[in-house]
Formats: C-alpha cells, sequence, structure tokens
C-alpha cells in the first residue's frame, strides 16, 4: 500500500540523531507506509525534524500499528499524570 | 546475458536544465540497444532501485535510474531524502515529465542506442511512468502497481496528485500492467477502471494479477516481497521490452 496519507506537526522541542547531535525537532511528518527498515508490511512511521536543517538531521520510527497506538496511549497517559499547573 | 557491465554515477541536465543525479548501468560490449529509465518507487533512490537498474544492463539495456529527490536533499541518503520530499508534498508532476524526458534523451544519445526506449516505474513511479508515457516520446511503459493512475485521491491528501484518467487518452506507448490481487493502492476495482478506459481508447496494453499478492511484490528486501509474483512479473518485463525495444 502506498497511500500517499501524510500528516504534519509543527513541534518545538529536541531529537537526538545522528552521531549522538540533539537537534531542534520543529516538524513531525507522520504517515502509514512501507518501512525502509521494520519487518513489517506496512508501518506508522515518523519523521522528527528540523525543517530549516540538514536532511540527515532526522530521528526516524516505523512503529506497527499496535506499537504506535501504544505510545500514543503511553504519551496520553504520561500527560495526564502532569498537574495543572505545570502544564503549558 | 550481459554480467559484464559498467555502472556508475552521473550528472544530467534534469526539469527545467537542473543537475540531477542519475545511476546508470550499461552492459560492457559494443551492439547497438534500447534503453531502460528505472522510476524509483516513493521510498526513493536506495539500494533496490539501483539493482533494478543494474538487472535492465543484464538484460542488455542501457538503463538509467534518476534521483526523483536531487533537489530537494542533494547529496543525502536515500531514506532521509525521501523523507524531506515526503515532507515537501513530492514530486510535482511536470517536473516528472521533465526529468523522465531528460533521462530518456539521455539514453538516446549514447552511442550504442538503438533509438528506442522505455520506462518503468515501481508503486508511486508505476504512476509516474504511466504519466511519462503519456506526456514524452517513450516506445514502451511498464507500471508496476502505481496508485491513483484512475480511482478518486482522497481530498485530503496532501500530495499535490491527482489521477491520471484525462491524460489516457494521449497515452503513446504500449503499456504492461503488474499488479498485486490483494493490493488496496491500487485496487482491484481500479485496475478494472484502467483496463476499462485503455480498451475503450484502443491502446495497446498488457495487464496480469497476481492472486496472493500485495503491494511492492518486487521489493525483494521487504516483507512484501512475493517470489513467484516477482519472477513471473520479470519474466513478462523481459518479453515485453524485448518485443518494443529492440533494433
Amino acid at each position: 500500500m502506498c497511500t500517499y496519507t501524510t500528516v504534519h506537526a509543527d513541534m518545538d522541542g529536541s531529537a537526538k540523531g545522528p552521531g549522538s547531535a540533539w537537534f531542534h525537532a520543529g516538524r513531525a511528518t507522520v504517515y502509514f507506509d512501507h518501512p525502509v527498515h521494520a519487518m513489517a508490511e506496512h508501518t506508522l512511521n515518523i519523521d522528527l525534524t528540523d525543517p530549516d536543517g540538514d536532511p540527515a538531521r532526522r530521528v526516524a520510527l516505523e512503529l506497527t500499528a499496535e506499537s504506535a497506538r501504544a505510545l500514543v496511549a503511553a504519551i496520553q497517559e504520561a500527560l495526564a499524570a502532569v498537574p495543572d499547573e505545570l502544564k503549558v | 546475458m550481459y554480467e559484464s557491465m559498467i555502472a556508475t554515477l552521473v550528472r544530467i541536465p534534469g526539469h527545467a536544465g537542473d543537475e540531477i543525479e542519475a545511476y546508470v548501468a550499461r552492459p560492457e560490449a559494443e551492439f547497438r540497444r534500447g534503453g531502460v529509465v528505472v522510476i524509483h518507487h516513493m521510498p526513493g533512490w536506495d539500494r533496490g532501485s539501483k539493482e533494478i537498474t543494474r538487472r535492465f544492463a543484464e538484460l542488455g539495456y542501457d538503463a538509467v535510474c534518476p534521483n526523483l529527490y536531487t533537489r530537494e536533499a542533494p547529496g543525502a541518503s536515500p531514506d532521509d531524502a525521501a523523507a524531506v520530499a515526503r515532507a515537501q508534498g513530492g514530486v510535482p508532476d511536470d517536473r516528472l515529465i521533465g526529468d523522465v524526458a531528460a533521462a530518456a534523451a539521455y539514453l538516446r544519445a549514447l552511442p550504442t542506442s538503438n533509438g528506442k526506449v522505455g520506462v518503468i516505474g515501481y508503486c508511486s513511479g508505476g504512476r509516474q511512468s504511466v504519466l511519462a508515457a503519456c506526456n514524452t516520446d517513450v516506445d514502451a511503459a511498464v507500471d508496476c502497481y502505481g496508485a491513483f493512475v484512475t480511482g478518486e485521491v482522497p481530498t485530503e491528501f496532501p500530495l499535490k496528485i491527482t489521477n491520471l484518467v484525462d491524460q489516457l487518452p494521449n497515452l503513446g506507448a504500449p503499456l504492461l500492467g503488474l499488479f498485486g490481487a490483494e493490493d488496496r493502492y491500487p485496487s482491484p476495482e481500479q485496475v478494472d477502471e484502467l483496463e476499462r478506459i485503455l480498451t475503450a481508447e484502443g491502446k495497446p496494453f498488457e495487464f496480469h494479477r497476481y492472486e496472493g499478492a500485495g503491494h511492492a511484490f518486487f521489493a525483494n528486501e521487504r516483507p512484501s516481497y512475493n517470489v513467484a509474483a516477482a519472477n513471473d512479473g520479470w519474466e513478462r518485463i523481459e518479453r515485453f521490452f524485448g518485443a518494443y525495444l529492440g533494433a
């Protein structure tokens, strides 16, 4: 399947990528398509990049659909545990 | 079979005169032969695409695979370049046509050329192969499971693609289509629609659908690889190009 479906999210944070170097993660690109490396026919793929930076400065995730849902749930659970006064 | 070959990287003038990278594989023998433009899949100008290019040299063709993502990420690894290209909305159709036309011109200018050039593409490249055959002078085209040649493109897609239905009357070369019966993009219904349109237009085509095969069945480093479909597909490609790209 090549759905071409691609979703973007603007972000403000950091990611540790190639060469163990940190970089500004300004954008997440999310899509469900063939992985490059994961042994699954399709995966939920996330590219964390600095849109103004070197293309090689990228953290790439290829997760099975089940794994991606588990990640979403974990993020939601962690955020839900944050006291209101710390949420910005 | 031409097992002795030369494979190398070149830079060729692409669409609008932009210099783009290309991978070239040629039999190491002096004889007149056809050329093949290989359009890489959406994951980029990767090892698998270059292996396919070499296989066409082994079959006796001059073959070239342009890096369609040269402009987005020069010098980047294929997967990083593909990520950038996807994030920026993919390859515009007019630029693809220009790059394929330039690659075909490169092949025809080789001293070994017999003047004939075929085009083949995989995945997104399957659609682009049909697109090229509707808009450039090629002698044969192969569409390996390209989505959105027919069928409706969902409106929320950020990639600026359309189906090719309005362009199919301009298809200027015989088309070989190889599809997985289990594929959803393109779905069997979309392949049916393409078959109906080409029949109505009186265009020469040959389609094969493989039971048990899904998308990307030629990709031998991925779980989607289907040995029976890929082996039969290669044989059909060999016969098809043999019929239309011979001297």
